[in-house]
């Protein structure tokens, strides 16, 4: 599904983010991105968007090659992503207004796509509802608490129905329990619907949580990637058990040290 | 958050102005002073007639001015406020220029760009141009990268972010910036007026009424040009509180 060929990246002649790193992900797979802060997670997920261009190298989603934001792809960012002035309605049909707009290009939106405002209005009313926002249609942003805002994020990018969901750090201002809560509604909606995705955190038990494979990233360029398999995806209640917290230890241990050389495989 | 007028604020409001005006009126008791009970059937009258078209004379201008400096501010701010090495720049002018009363170019404009309706409504629209750049210009800076992010994200190019961000997002301040400087405005245009034209309400005032001491008359006159600040006022506050709701929820 989405495949990082040889990807150069820095902002500046002098800066290195990404040198010659290729990863695959396969359709349907889970995959979360962890890494200390400033080590690239956020760039890297802007890359696959196709928001931010590669200096060398390329990546490539369903085989075709990412120059801009593609239509069906998701995007979930930490916070600020709503208008302010809409409502959760308003910002929920955003995309859709957008799509209209432009008419089935195959640009800014998926050249197949059909405008059906009835199934439209349904599908905003499913999304919301499954993500328990139903009755906050007509609160502006600033009106709701982080979280609510969090969840009309992602009924937002949802209501696109994206093949590929990206997500930047989507839980980490919300406090432990609705945290908690909303990682089980994410787990369930990828168990549900088998939608590949890419979650960036910064926190290991988010991690494990959430991904299928875990992508550890390291604050010395980034050459070859530390994959982590992890059959512990959607262990929201079992944060104490032993296995668990050695899949954590694994992976703090991978975030204390810097790739330099290839990784032995893990197969 | 912000506060409403509401009708009934505006009604007494009306009253007490009109109440205390005639108390003066009855204590001064001189021709330079007429009552309301005079000034307002004449006014009602005069606006069908002669009046009327001075006002219209007004009222174009004003809107004239507004335009332009709609059309050619709000684009600016918003090209300033998204390239910030540009703003950095052009800011220290900006900042120069805004606070200067702007009345004092009216001879500059005078002779550069001569002496005619045009002139006129280019110094008021320099007025409103500063106004709304300023505003527009902190708007765009002050929208956060992710917004414009997720919402290209959603399949946005370069048009419908204007369309459904830029747009949106600065229309409240152009409109902020129009009500509070609709004033100066209208201040500014009595002065204009009262030389080289013989049509608005400046002229009125000042030349067909004041200066022949008709004083009534020059009462509808001020009232038409009160009424035309208040007109243009209300109207924005109007618009304002239909675009930018989100402001007054609690
Ligand atoms: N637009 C930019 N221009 C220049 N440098 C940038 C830009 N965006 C990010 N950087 C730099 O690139 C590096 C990686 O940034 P990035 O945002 O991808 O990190 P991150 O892993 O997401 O960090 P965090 O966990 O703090 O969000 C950082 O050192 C940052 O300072
Ligand atoms: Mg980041």
């Amino acid at each position: 599904m989405i495949e990082v060929q040889n990807l150069y990246f820095g902002y500046g002649e002098a800066s290195c983010l990404f040198a010659d790193f290729s990863f695959t992900v396969e359709k349907g797979e889970a995959w979360t991105v962890i890494g200390p802060s400033g080590c690239g997670k956020t760039t890297l997920l802007y890359l696959i968007a196709g928001l931010n261009k590669p200096t060398g190298g390329e990546i490539r989603i369903n085989s075709e090659k990412i120059t801009r934001p593609r239509p069906s792809t998701g995007l979930v960012l930490q916070d600020h992503g709503l208008l302010p002035w809409a409502t959760v309605l308003d910002n929920t049909r955003l995309g859709l207004k957008i799509r209209k707009f432009y008419g089935p290009d195959g640009k800014h939106s998926p050249a197949d796509m059909q405008m059906d405002e009835k199934k439209n209005k349904e599908r905003i009313d499913y999304w919301l509802n499954w993500l328990g926002i139903g009755r906050l249609q007509n609160m502006y942003p600033a009106q709701l608490s982080r979280g609510q805002r969090q969840r009309a994020a992602i009924a937002r990018t949802l209501v696109l129905e994206p093949d590929l969901l990206l997500m930047d750090e989507p839980f980490s201002a919300l406090d432990a329990p609705i945290r908690e809560e909303l990682q089980k509604v994410m787990f369930q909606f990828h168990q549900q619907s088998k939608m590949t995705s890419l979650i960036v955190t910064h926190d290991i038990e988010e991690a494990v949580v959430l991904g299928e494979k875990i992508l550890v990233l390291d604050n010395c360029c980034n050459r070859f990637p530390k994959i982590v398999p992890n059959d512990l995806s959607g262990a929201v209640g079992k944060r104490s058990d032993p296995d668990f917290i050695m899949k954590c230890s694994q992976i703090r241990e991978l975030l204390a040290v810097c790739a330099n050389s290839p990784p032995l495989k893990e197969h | 958050m912000k506060k409403k007028a509401t009708f009934l604020s505006t009604l007494s409001g009306t009253i007490m102005f009109f109440g205390l005006w005639q108390l003066a009126a009855l204590a001064v008791n001189r021709p330079i002073l007429p009552s309301p009970v005079v000034v307002v059937p004449l006014f009602l009258n005069n606006m069908t007639a002669e009046l009327g078209l001075h006002f219209l004379a007004s009222f174009t201008r004003v809107l004239a001015a507004i335009f332009v400096a709609t059309v050619f501010a709000a684009p600016l701010g918003l090209a300033l406020g998204q390239m910030p090495r540009i703003d950095s720049i052009a800011s220290p002018l900006i900042a120069i220029i805004y606070p200067i009363p702007k009345i004092i170019f009216l001879p500059v404009i005078y002779v550069v760009i001569g002496i005619s309706d045009f002139s006129k409504v280019m110094l008021i629209a320099i007025i409103i141009f500063f106004q709304i750049l300023v505003v527009v210009r902190d708007e765009a800076s002050n929208l956060k990268k992710e917004l414009i992010l997720s919402v290209k994200s959603l399949g946005a190019g370069r048009r419908a972010l204007f369309r459904y961000v830029y747009l949106p997002a600065s229309l409240p301040g152009v409109l902020t910036a129009l009500r509070v400087s609709v004033g100066t405005a209208v201040a500014v245009l009595f002065i204009a007026e009262q030389s080289l034209t013989t049509w608005g309400l400046g002229y009125y005032i000042v030349i067909e009424t004041y200066q022949v001491l008709m004083y009534p008359e020059m009462y509808t006159g001020i009232m038409g040009m009160g009424l035309l600040g208040m007109l243009l006022y209300f109207a924005i506050y109007a618009i304002e509180l239909k675009v930018s709701k989100h402001m007054y929820v609690e």
